[in-house]
């Protein structure tokens, strides 16, 4: 175990408000521009060099681990490598510094890039139409979700139910609620959907039914023309969670599995930068005869010229103000461009190989629930280490320790202590096989030094009940704290 | 594509045949065999195809635009990329492993820390989507705090961001109803607010400065109007840097976008939504919180915190759908303020008002226009009336090499000879000259 993160003591930035030459008083009327009851009578923010501030956050850097640093098998969230063109040219002036609202004659190029990448993704999606404004996955749930309720009410129907699948991303039923849904869970059998349950579930009240294709446990649903069959019957909407396209592209597509809405992860399936959450971007295809419903505006091309139309009645109307978000939107244009139609499917092979490759190293450690073939990613079920007083998130914690990011943990929730691992197509044999002799080193080692892990890092586990309790989110409060505890009572 | 020498170990290890039989789970109904996009590009090709390919857009470095509207171009220091750039934060992913990620953590703490102070609120989550997104979930998080079915908005606000909170309010049932602005200041017309008040209403939404530009002087007349019902305010965060904060004016929850700290206006995004509210609020809201805790060692350390209001863990339960939101730009907010500090910002926010007031002078003083419009104190941005036609001036503006404000015929009718301007810190007196003789110019 060579790995060590870097260990820095950096104080907050606004530590340094406490020296007495901070928070000195100023004018803020600026002399009588601004009248006296609209301004602020303090402000304490740090006055720092820059010299202070650049080395305040490169040490902080090196207290955080990205891709870059090493193996970040998160499963469902695809930390495949981030090519670095991509941020290169999001950094140019003729990208970076144009206006929304700028006459449309004068961004040419950012709508043709727009209007393109909308065509790759449908044909990677197998669909029609596809917006780029959701500002993320979620946020094209909550787009896609409004595509369904718009479409019901255009029949004039109302429909008050949204079925996922027990293995649904938290996301899933969140969005279907904050678009009025009722959500009723579908439990799986042996991993994916239970036909015959979803038969009985359905009914005039079903609007759409959510699925990811592979499912979050790697399973491919076999059964997917069928149950858009059962739905479609049912006059309801299936929909397609993007998050585990990485398995699949140029083998299959949502729409040739009979979606009628999907929503992409540009920052997952087309390497876009996780940012330490984001800014991702969350465009949504639809099949013709939802096109209409799509947000707007909507941009349009006649003869080589690019405009905007938002003469759109039945359009949902927006999810975000603009265009989305454009500069991740570039970047995964880029990346489409480079990898061509031919490497985005070899992409897809090579996650699925990797994945594939793991699970079968590993079965034999941990357990391996439902037999078959995986896609782009497997959940293990770390039960075994309950024998040795050790749980799932033991596990995850030590293999902070020898360089690897842990994998999505306790999710989905049908596994018990699920370890759910997603390699992608980035990473060597080399790396897969240091990777599985950490997994079974660890396995080998005095329980006691999983119970103490993470050693390696440039923390060791929080107590992350008092962030709770405490609730200290801000230098002010944390200085409202402290300064009512040290004034006498 | 052929496979690599490691890729056919890898198989034969797993006395697995080909990649194929990889694949053999999808079933033959639904297979599609490949994709029909062009062969990929290698770098040098795909650099020059997208230099080729963005030429055509017209920079703000080569052309001064005069737009604003939600969106700003202000200066970003060169330390700002530096920071941003950094690998180990950009690849990173929401930072669920805190042992492994306090790089990432303690920056957003540090962020959330720069706009409680600038807005006085007790919590800052560390972004949402947008300003847009921002006020959408607000009007849920009002709804959840003061229950009710109607919302009232200024109608002194984007039109982006009307439609958007439209959006989020229909699935929660909550309708939107506009509150009139008094035609000659630009401000909320307090007797229509109070005229609009009853047990139905969830909260009001006002900005300060507004979507004309006006600053709101009477907050403590609103906040009484408002009541026990929600206050939300929508904020510029520079003009903060000298205007009275939010959480002085009695708000419940403030909201607004960032952009403006350390963000390149990139077409309108990705920027980042500014949400905060009162801390007796907090389990209400929307988005991720970063708090402040110890390690097993004692060490001060930073972890995300609440998270039982989020889709994970409580989903259709949760408070917001949201799980990636602009961790990275709420980094470049941090580093933006800690680099141009106190002194800088300050000093940032009044050039900003200065060149609003010297621009509004000299376009006053072209015949056939009036500016500012609305009788008020503005930040940098003001409505322009003329008696020519604003699409006219629009063209004209463009064919001299100058971009005009936003034409706000469209989205208020009864401003249809008004038009929007900006100016920043980043237009030169040049810029200025530029204007104002295209404008003279114009017959």
């Amino acid at each position: 175990m060579r790995y060590h993160q870097a260990v820095h003591d950096v104080p907050l930035l606004f530590e340094s408000c406490e020296k007495p030459t901070a928070g000195e008083s100023f004018d803020p009327t600026l002399g009588g521009l601004l009248p006296g009851e609209v301004v602020r009578s303090r402000l304490d923010i740090p006055d720092l060099p820059e010299r202070d501030v650049v080395k305040h956050f490169i040490n902080l850097s090196q207290m955080n681990f990205g891709v870059d640093n090493g193996m970040y098998p998160l499963g469902s969230c695809t930390m495949k490598y981030n090519p670095k063109i991509c941020d290169d040219v999001v950094s140019w002036p003729t990208v970076a510094d144009i206006h929304p609202l700028q006459d449309p004659s004068t961004i040419q190029g950012a709508l043709r890039l727009m209007h393109e990448l909308e065509g790759m993704l449908c044909e990677i999606g197998g669909v029609d139409a596809v917006t780029l404004q959701p500002a993320a996955g979620a946020a094209g749930e909550f787009t896609g979700v409004h595509i369904v309720r718009a479409f019901h009410e255009a029949n004039g129907e109302t429909r008050k139910e949204i079925i996922l699948p027990d293995t649904a991303h938290g996301t899933n039923p969140a969005s279907a609620a904050m678009v009025g849904y009722d959500v009723l869970d579908l439990p799986s059998k042996d991993g994916c959907v239970d036909v015959e349950a979803l038969k009985s579930s359905v009914s005039k009240d079903t609007a759409a039914f959510m699925l990811t294709n592979p499912n979050t446990l790697g399973l491919f649903e076999k059964n997917v023309k069928e149950i858009a069959g059962i739905l479609h019957d049912a006059g309801a909407l299936l929909y397609y969670d993007g998050a585990n396209l990485n398995a699949i592209m140029g083998k299959t597509s949502p729409g040739k599995m009979d979606f009628d809405i999907v929503h992409f992860n540009l920052h997952k399936t087309f390497a876009t930068p996780h940012g330490g959450g984001g800014p991702g971007a969350g465009p949504v295809g639809v099949k013709r005869r939802l096109d209409e419903f799509l947000p707007i505006p909507r941009i349009v091309e006649k003869g080589g010229v690019y405009s905007l139309d938002s003469n759109r009645s039945k359009s949902i109307g927006k999810v975000r103000a603009f265009f989305g978000n454009y500069a991740i939107l570039v970047r995964a244009y880029a990346y489409i461009r480079m990898m061509g139609g031919k490497g985005l499917v070899s992409a897809s092979e090579n996650a699925v190989l990797n994945s594939n490759y793991l699970k079968e190293r590993l079965k034999r450690d941990f357990e391996l629930p439902y037999a078959d073939l995986r896609k782009h990613e497997f959940v293990l079920s770390g039960a075994p280490l309950k024998k040795k007083g050790l749980r799932t998130l033991d596990f995850a914690k030590r293999l902070l320790d020898y360089g690897f990011h842990a994998p999505t943990i306790y999710f989905p929730l049908i596994v018990d202590e699920a370890i759910m691992i997603e390699p992608t197509e980035s990473e060597s044999k080399e790396t897969l096989d240091r990777f599985v002799d950490a997994c079974e080193s660890i396995l080998k080692e005095d329980p006691r030094l999983l119970h103490d892990a993470p050693v390696n890092t440039a923390r060791r586990r929080l107590d992350e009940a008092k962030a709770a309790r405490e609730m200290i989110f801000s230098w002010r409060a944390y200085k409202k704290k402290t300064d009512s505890a040290s004034r006498p009572s | 594509m052929p496979l690599s020498e490691c890729s056919l170990e890898m198989l034969q290890q797993m006395r697995v045949r080909s990649v194929d039989e990889l694949f053999q789970d999808i079933p033959k109904e639904v297979r599609i065999d490949g994709l029909r996009l062009a062969d990929g590009l290698s770098e040098i090709d795909l650099r020059r195809e997208l230099e080729s390919m963005m030429s055509v857009n017209r920079a703000a470095s080569s052309m001064p635009s005069f737009l604003g509207a939600g969106i700003y171009n202000h200066f970003i220091p060169a330390a700002v990329r530096t920071i941003v750039s950094r690998s180990e934060f950009i690849t990173s992913y929401t930072p669920y492993q805190p042992e492994i990620s306090q790089g990432m953590l303690q920056s957003l703490f540090e962020y959330q820390s720069f706009m409680a102070e600038l807005t006085a609120m007790d919590v800052v989550n560390s972004s949402m989507y947008d300003g847009s997104t921002a006020l959408g979930e607000a009007v849920l998080m009002s709804h959840r705090i003061s229950g009710g079915n109607r919302f009232l908005m200024s109608r002194a606000i984007s039109p982006e961001k009307k439609v958007v909170a439209r959006t989020y309010a229909k699935g929660a049932d909550i309708s939107l109803d506009e509150v009139a602005y008094d035609p000659l200041s630009g401000l909320v017309d307090l007797e229509d607010l109070r005229s609009r008040m009853n047990d139905s209403v969830t909260g009001f939404y006002f900005e300060t400065p507004n979507f004309f530009g006006p600053i709101e002087t009477r907050w403590d007349e609103i906040r009484r109007i408002v009541g026990q019902k929600t206050l939300v305010i929508g904020v510029n965060p520079l003009s903060l840097a000298l205007l009275k904060p939010a959480g002085e004016m009695g708000a419940d929850i403030v909201v607004g976008d960032a952009q403006v700290f350390g963000t390149p206006m990139n077409l309108g995004g990705p920027t980042i939504g500014l949400f905060g509210c009162k801390q007796e609020h907090v389990r209400k809201m929307p988005g991720r919180i970063i708090g402040m805790t110890s390690d097993l060692e004692g060490r001060t350390s930073y972890c995300m915190t609440l998270q039982t209001r989020e889709q994970h863990i409580r989903r259709s339960k949760a408070t917001s759908n949201i799980c990636t939101n602009e961790a990275l730009l709420a980094v470049a907010a941090a580093a933006h303020l800690a680099i141009i500090g106190r002194s800088g910002l300050i000093d940032i926010a009044r050039r900003n008002v200065e060149n609003m007031s010297s621009l509004s002078g000299r376009i006053a003083s072209i015949k056939g226009f009036k500016a500012p419009h609305f009788k008020a104190t503005h930040f940098n941005e003001f409505v322009v009336t003329s008696n020519r036609d604003p699409d006219r001036i629009h063209r004209e503006l463009l064919k001299r090499g100058v971009h005009g404000g936003m034409r706000l015929g469209e989205a208020f009718p009864e401003l249809k000879d008004s038009t929007l301007y900006c100016t920043t810190e980043m237009h030169s007196k040049h810029d200025h000259d530029q204007l104002v003789s295209a404008l003279e110019a114009i017959t």
